[in-house]
């Protein structure tokens, strides 16, 4: 694949190329202390020399030690919000219904899908979106307003530098290099104190771009400083999945450790928000006072609501450890039959974001040991 | 996505709060016994209700819908001549075609009989297709009998039909008891019996533990699961059941598939 090298102000003609081509940019913002994702025009809004600090229940923005004397734009990871947020978005209406003269009409939603276009989306929450199209758009039935908005989609990802001590992408096999799945693929460089990108096309809408950008060709040192950055950043990271993890889970379906975990889990479901691959929704209908429209919409679910399992007899799963245990074997383990692929890339999110810090991995290694 | 409009031709109460939906479905409504289909009241949401009709019958479409949830209630509510949305028809159905030649064994309890009832009504039709073919029939009491008229029709028609209740009253001249005690040695041939069983989890899990006491085969033993379910096609995740989603791989599986998962507490 060809790489070539474009700067800081290649970066923003990339931003403007985007724009004119009608494209929403969406990329990393600060907001609230947090990396969110948010439209952006310009390179001077990416979150540029912060770190995001995350361990088990915690998660601190905070300034880094320029790299070479520069402040690198992407050396944070991942925020609590994924690009599942915008692909399968919170709320959707689905369709509008009419009662007119005795008569009913179901109106689908008019398919307006936004052109955007994600910018940094990294190797985790690539492989994530390629979980979400199996899930969403693999099966017999796809779901209309997620395909038009995946197939408008321009993907420009970013290899990461470095990782946060809540990653594990590496035992996943999601990360920490891009590999496919991507428009473009920027690794952002500072050797020499020079601030540049490296930059890779993975379509052909993305080489038609590419090639609109003032770039060189690549010094072998630069070349030399991308393998190096990510076998620093695979060899960093902290945590990992334990190997066999969904056999684990399935010889222990019922082990006391899950109420222990139930005790610990709130049953707050911010796991499931900040998942990027979490996708369970529950339809709810919006009526008007007059009684002649009504709309159906889909909002997102958490499988920690008890009223995920309600049927008509009442909840199925009463015990908050039997709802992290749908969460967690869902993930690992069941996802793989219904969907033929892991359910988790390894992004940590839920790990940072758990207000009483429970770590997924540390909970399959505890499953794993007692049972042996 | 987006349901079909259909027209009530006719409501029949069942029972209190129990209707029997006949829907006006121009040309053949095509479905397998066991399926099930999205219906929506306009304003209240969408429910899965299996379907219950002849599968042979042209022009309409046949549900029965207990009111237990707003919805329900709603489809409960509706008069001949209103409209409501169809989605469907969903899942996997009965293995019907796995007893020709042999006997048909089905277990229901209470409105476990509409998801049922299609493979009595092709029963009944196609008659000289089975062996012996026997109706476990167990509701709560006599006045919760579903399909009462049809059930002494698919009596008349060589079907071997046994009721039991779980409180009788006066007047009551049937079984009283669980639906298990009816199950006999001699009944039917459990070498070449396939048995189809639909009702509360309990019920199926001890008829099925009894057919197979009476020497039915695991794999000739087939159940209809119940699970929440928001969209019908997979999409949702409510209906999960281990590996399983009930809504594509079910509602009708085979017991090797599911009875390991049945026995997990809360899954």
């Amino acid at each position: 694949m060809e790489q070539l090298v474009i700067d800081v102000e290649g970066l923003q003609q990339l931003l403007d190329r985007l724009v004119q081509q009608v494209y929403e940019v969406i990329g990393p913002r600060v907001r609230h202390g947090v990396v969110t994702l948010a439209p952006l025009r310009s390179v001077s809004e990416l979150p540029a020399g912060l770190v995001e600090v995350q361990a088990p229940g915690s998660y601190r923005l905070e300034p880094m030690e320029t790299r070479e004397g520069v402040r690198p734009l992407f050396v944070h990871r991942v925020g609590p919000e994924s690009w599942r947020h915008f692909l399968h978005p919170p709320a959707e209406l689905l369709w509008c219904a009419e009662r007119k003269d005795g008569h009913l009409r179901i109106h689908p939603r008019a398919a307006e899908a936004p052109r955007r276009a994600f910018l940094g989306v990294r190797a985790c929450d690539l492989a994530a979106i390629a979980i979400q199209d199996r899930v969403l758009a693999g099966g017999a039935h796809a779901d209309a307003g997620y395909l038009a908005r995946r197939n408008r989609l321009f993907i420009v990802a970013v290899n990461c530098t470095s990782a946060a001590d809540t990653c594990f992408c590496h035992s996943m096999g999601c990360g920490p290099e891009v590999k496919e799945g991507f428009d473009l693929l920027l690794t952002e460089l500072t050797g020499g104190g020079e601030h540049r990108f490296l930059v890779e096309a993975g379509s052909d809408a993305g080489a038609n771009l590419l090639r609109m950008l003032p770039s060189r060709l690549p010094e072998r040192g630069e070349l030399e400083e991308r393998r190096r950055r990510l076998r620093q950043t695979a060899e960093g990271m902290k945590r990992s999945l334990p190997p066999g993890a969904a056999s684990v889970l399935a010889r222990n379906l019922e082990h006391p450790r899950w109420q222990a975990l139930g005790e610990r889990c709130l049953a707050c479901g911010n796991c499931t928000s900040v998942c990027p691959t979490c996708f369970c929704s529950r339809m709810a209908e919006k009526t008007g006072l007059d009684g002649t429209r009504a709309e159906h919409w889909r909002y997102q679910d958490s499988c920690f609501n008890a009223a995920h399992s309600y049927i008509h007899g009442g909840v199925l799963r009463h015990e908050r450890g039997s709802r992290y245990r749908q969460w967690l074997t869902h993930k690992l383990l069941h996802w793989q039959a219904q969907f033929g692929t892991p359910g988790c890339t390894g992004c940590g999110r839920c790990i940072a974001w758990c207000p009483v810090g429970i770590d997924l991995t540390e909970e399959v290694r505890m499953l794993g040991e007692v049972a042996a | 996505m987006v349901p079909r409009v259909l027209r009530v031709r006719e409501c029949i109460e069942e029972m209190e709060g129990v209707v029997t939906l006949v829907l006006e479905a121009p040309g053949h409504f095509a479905f397998e016994p066991g399926q099930f289909n999205m219906l929506y009241a306009f304003g209240a949401g969408e429910v899965p209700i299996s379907i219950t009709g002849d599968p042979t019958e042209s022009g309409v479409v046949r549900h029965t819908v207990r009111s237990v949830g707003q919805v329900s209630h709603a489809l409960t509510r509706l008069r001949p001549g209103m409209e409501l949305g169809v989605r469907g028809p969903f899942g996997r159905g009965w293995p019907l075609e796995r007893a020709e030649g042999g006997d048909l064994v089905l277990a229901a309890g209470g409105l476990g009989l509409a998801p049922l009832r299609p493979v009595l009504r092709q029963a009944m039709a196609q008659r000289s297709r089975f062996g012996r073919v026997v109706l476990y029939y167990g509701t709560r009491s006599p006045e919760t009998l579903l399909y009462r008229e049809e059930l002494a029709q698919w009596q008349g028609a060589d079907i071997e039909v046994q009721v039991t209740v779980d409180r009788a009253t006066p007047g009551w001249q049937g079984h009283v008891g669980v639906v298990t005690d009816l199950m006999q040695p001699g009944h039917f041939d459990p070498g070449s019996a396939l048995a189809l069983l639909c009702g509360p989890e309990v019920m199926m899990r001890f008829s099925a533990l009894r057919l197979q006491e009476l020497g039915v085969a695991t794999g000739c033993i087939h159940l209809s699961m119940e699970r929440n379910m928001h969209c019908g096609v997979g999409l949702c995740g409510h209906c999960q059941f281990g590996p399983k989603l009930v809504c594509q791989d079910g509602p009708v599986f085979p017991l090797e598939e599911v009875e390991p998962l049945m026995k997990i507490r809360e899954l």
